[in-house]
């Protein structure tokens, strides 16, 4: 039987990157196998796509899916400033970008914060497990106040939330998933690909390594007892938004619904779960991931949206033209303009 | 080896010196000073006279003193004179030091307050301006009170060295724009002074300008300005910075220039982006090389020292960006307003592990402008980041030029290869890798993102990787990498811009500099070959250097290398490029934070010869 395709005419294989060389079990392999099905299942062209990372465990992650489409593992805590810099020589790529805790949380926190106030448009994914994993084990800056390892004793710093200083930064995406949890992360990365601003996805993904006892919180068990979805996500294409209405609203009441419309024209439809949080209102953002940090609550889920503000590039107000695809023409001025010019400065 | 500092003997003179003397100006920083600096310079410009301003300022917004030359030079010298006839006394603070430091016959122009206070020197002449009892007079603001007061040294100076006032009223008017509201309150105090000191003042100096015919044709810009513009007639498209001094009015260049390349709708084909800091800088224009962009940051010591891991990669993983280094004066915070040659060594070896950067050394206004453009062009062909090391001095001081030559080459992508170019490739050498060196000169082919072929796209990295890209840490995949890193490098030294050479088979001494002493050092010739010392002269423009450099130490019994930085820094170069037969190769470095004078390239020089 020949495989299953997408409208592309291709095979989930097709979008696959080289073989992991990271640990058996590795919750950042998981984030890898979702990110080639999201590109799969949206027959989403590779050409097009550009994967940019830093330096650690999740930042050797991109050389893993995707092998047609152009990657770039650039420096530790830099990734945001290559994207920005990709991005604006040419507004037609679409970005996968990962990060890891210590990456963005540490060395690359100034980057963080100003590729959100810029609004690059991309794809900001941070494999979060609380640990530096290629140096062998240190606590990370979103490790747990008073998390016990091996080599390096009790963490007595309080955690840095990626996803709280996201907000505070002004991202009109922001997630927090579970590597564990394949369905949401799918879901997720559906949403975060048609959002036309920095869509951050701070994804717990345990290092079976360095940081899987019971009792850390970026454990593979920690996360499977307590994570708490804030909603069921579903996305409605585009497609399917003329036949909205109709779609069954099952066991909701319909307060129990929020619809956000993305840029595309299709629509998020968060079905409430055993809590009030609406997504599109920043303060219960700002609430639910600071009681989530005090109380250590693992509250999954789209956690702040709202409608994106101008990116980069429209604020830059450029040419339509990809700017590396610009003609000589549009690149020198003539020799009328230079001779002008000079005949202004001279007496 | 014992190099002297920068002093100047004392000439007296009392024939008439006509459009061939110096003056300082010595004020408060941030007190309106550099308006009437540039005023002076201008009118002389447009009076045809030959000059140049060099502006010597203190790291400070407000009240520390600052101290800006003008020089005149009839046969079209324009490099800084040490000793400056004329000295416009207006700092309180350093007027003692002012007038001690000029010549017997100069002259000091200075307010009644501060001559009160000061020593007085019977060799010299005294202006007195009563510049509160002026400013009294006028009906300028309060407000605005003190920032024109030193339009009251302007009014002086035109009538008592003959520069008309209704040439300062129209430089006053290019000034601000063509705004006569502003030109005409400045313009009022130097008429008041003009005319006080016309009926006030009794002349017991020889200076004097004339209408001379030495600036027909000319322009006069910074080379930060003159940089910016080149950048914009190469295809710049993506910048990115930090605000530093002295590099910041190069940013600003391409900002005012950035017109020139929109369309009709006003839509910018440049993104320009203020970072948050240099690292970012270098990320963002090495992101948009790799993107296909042409891409540039514009900084100096502080910020090249932060740019240093990515210079790094984008010279491993061959990414190509154009970086300026306007030098100022390290190590560290240093002088940070001051000029300097002293990153030359930092630059060319950025980055950690083996390696080179290539850097091109403009010396002059014309040459920023070429190296503008051409930049791009040489790292899109070498596919690697090219540093422009200008200066303080070149980058924020008016210079004399010729205009500007067009570009005489169409724009060079370098060896990119598109989608149907790829399949080309593919179906001749049966295989695609991006670091495959077909060519022999070091060079690979490279895709873009965005290139629509199933193979076009590849994996960058700074780790270790064989000729497909591939990450390999295997020690002959990393050989192989660097031999053809420096295979690379060899072919650039013939396609970088080749160095200036003046020479004549007949002289002994050659003389080796690069960048902004250039003028300097063709003065310092002219008086050596005055005293039958003849020189033969070679600039180097770029680096890695030139093989006309080993030919040209080869050629001389004796060669100086004149730079200014401390350390000697292309001598230290040369000695390790040439290990064989440099006993002849000597150093002149100064490198105290001031523009070299003809004067120090000529005494030490012949104290050398001996």
């Amino acid at each position: 039987m020949p495989p299953r395709t997408n409208h592309l005419g291709l095979s989930r294989n097709e979008y696959k990157g080289r073989p992991s060389t990271l640990c058996p079990g590795c919750g950042h392999d998981s984030i890898s196998n979702q990110l080639i099905s999201m590109a799969y299942e949206l027959g989403l062209e590779q050409h097009k796509i550009i994967k940019v990372s830093g330096i650690g465990c999740s930042s050797k992650t991109p050389a893993y899916f995707l092998g047609g489409s152009h990657g770039f593992n650039a420096l530790h805590g830099r990734m945001p400033s290559v994207v920005t810099g990709a991005l604006l020589a040419n507004t037609e790529l679409e970005c996968i970008a990962v990060s890891g805790d210590g990456d963005s949380g540490s060395i690359g926190m100034g980057q963080f914060k100003h590729v959100i106030r810029r609004n690059v448009p991309f794809i900001y994914i941070i494999e979060n497990n609380g640990v530096y994993g290629l140096t062998k084990g240190q606590f990370s800056a979103t490790a747990d106040e008073g998390q016990f390892l091996k080599y390096y004793g009790t963490n007595h710093m309080p955690p840095i939330d990626l996803a709280l200083e996201a907000v505070i930064a002004g991202a009109t995406f922001v997630a927090r998933s579970f590597s564990g949890d394949a369905k949401q992360v799918q879901t997720l990365l559906q949403a975060a690909v048609r959002h036309n601003g920095t869509a951050v996805l701070d994804i717990i993904s345990p290092c079976v390594t360095f940081n899987n006892a019971e009792t850390s919180t970026k454990s593979y068990p920690y996360g499977k007892d307590h994570e708490i979805p804030l909603h069921e996500i579903q996305i409605l294409a585009p497609d399917y938004v003329a036949a909205k209405e109709e779609i069954e609203i099952e066991d909701y009441d319909e307060g129990d619904i929020i619809d956000v419309e993305m840029h595309d024209g299709s629509f998020l439809r968060l079905k409430k779960l055993d809590n009030d949080h609406d997504p599109r209102n920043k303060r219960m953002a700002l609430d639910v991931l600071e009681r989530s940090m005090r109380e250590q609550i693992f509250s999954t889920g789209l956690i702040y949206y709202e409608e994106p503000r101008p990116t980069l590039a429209e604020t830059e107000e450029l040419v339509e033209t990809p700017l590396a695809q610009l003609d000589e023409a549009q690149m020198r001025p003539s020799k009328a303009a230079l001779d002008g010019l000079m005949r202004q400065l001279t007496i | 080896m014992a190099i002297h500092p920068q002093t100047e003997s004392k000439i007296i003179t009392r024939e008439p010196v006509i459009n061939d003397f110096a003056f300082s100006v010595a004020t408060k920083n941030g007190s309106g000073s550099q308006t009437s600096n540039n005023v002076l310079v201008r009118s002389l410009f447009r009076m045809g006279i030959p000059v140049n301003g060099k502006n010597l300022f203190p790291s400070n917004i407000k009240g520390l003193p600052t101290w800006y030359t003008i020089r005149a030079s009839k046969d079209g010298y324009t490099a800084r004179k040490a000793v400056t006839e004329i000295v416009v006394a207006y700092n309180d603070a350093t007027a003692t030091e002012d007038v001690s430091n000029l010549p017997p016959g100069g002259v000091c122009i200075t307010t009644d307050k501060i001559a009160k206070v000061i020593k007085q020197r019977d060799d010299i002449s005294y202006y007195e301006i009563p510049v509160t009892k002026l400013m009294r007079q006028t009906k300028v603001p309060s407000a605005f009170r003190k920032l024109v007061e030193n339009m009251t040294y302007v009014g002086a100076v035109a009538q008592l060295f003959d520069i008309p006032l209704e040439l300062i009223y129209q430089v006053l008017l290019d000034n601000f724009k063509g705004r006569e509201k502003p030109a005409r309150m400045n313009h009022d105090i130097v008429e008041l002074a003009y005319h006080w000191t016309a009926e006030n003042i009794v002349k017991t100096d020889p200076y004097r300008f004339e209408n001379m015919d030495g600036t027909r044709g000319k322009i006069m810009m910074t080379g930060n300005e003159a940089g910016a513009l080149g950048a914009v007639f190469g295809g710049v498209n993506v910048v990115a910075w930090y605000p530093i001094t002295p590099s910041t009015s190069f940013v600003d260049g391409v900002i005012a220039y950035r017109y020139l390349r929109q369309n009709d709708a006003k839509e910018n084909t440049i993104a320009i982006v203020q970072a948050e800091d240099e690292l970012a800088a270098a990320g963002i224009v090495v992101g948009a090389g790799w993107a296909g962009g042409r891409s540039l940051t514009s900084t100096s010591g502080p910020g090249i020292s932060l740019m240093s891991e990515f210079a790094g990669l984008a010279y491993f993983a061959e990414i190509p960006a154009v970086f300026w280094n306007i030098t100022r004066m390290g190590p560290s915070t240093g002088l940070p307003t001051r000029t300097s040659q002293g990153d030359l060594l930092f630059t060319h070896f950025l980055g950690h592990g083996d390696g080179r950067q290539i850097c091109l050394m403009p010396g002059n206004l014309k040459e920023a402008f070429e190296f503008g453009w051409k930049s791009f062009d040489i790292a899109e062909a070498l596919q690697t980041p090219v540093f422009v090391l200008s200066d303080l001095d070149l980058g924020m001081n008016n210079w004399l030029s010729d205009p500007f030559d067009y570009p005489d080459q169409p724009i060079n992508r370098g060896k990119v290869l598109d989608a149907d170019e790829l399949q080309a490739f593919i179906d001749e050498h049966g295989k695609w890798g991006r670091y495959m060196d077909v060519d022999g000169d070091g060079i690979p082919y490279r895709t873009v993102p965005g290139t629509n072929h199933r193979f076009a796209g590849y994996f960058t990295r700074g780790t270790g990787h064989d000729e497909m890209a591939t990450y390999s840490e295997r020690s002959d995949d990393w050989i192989e990498n660097m031999t053809r890193l420096r295979r690379k490098m060899d072919t650039a030294r013939g396609l970088l811009p080749q160095p200036i050479v003046d020479a004549d088979s007949d002289a002994d001494i050659g003389i080796i500099t690069f960048g902004t002493n250039d003028e300097a050092i063709r003065e310092a010739r002219n008086w050596l070959a005055n005293d039958d010392i003849k020189t033969n002269y070679l600039r180097v423009k770029a680096l890695p250097m030139a093989a006309a450099v080993t030919d040209f130490i080869d050629q001389h019994k004796s060669v100086f290398v004149i730079e200014n930085n401390f350390d000697g820094q292309l001598t230290q170069l040369i000695r390790l490029e040439h290990p064989e037969n440099i006993s002849h190769v000597r150093s002149l470095a100064l490198g105290d934070g001031l523009p070299m004078t003809p004067t120090w390239i000529y005494e030490n020089l012949k104290l050398q010869e001996g």
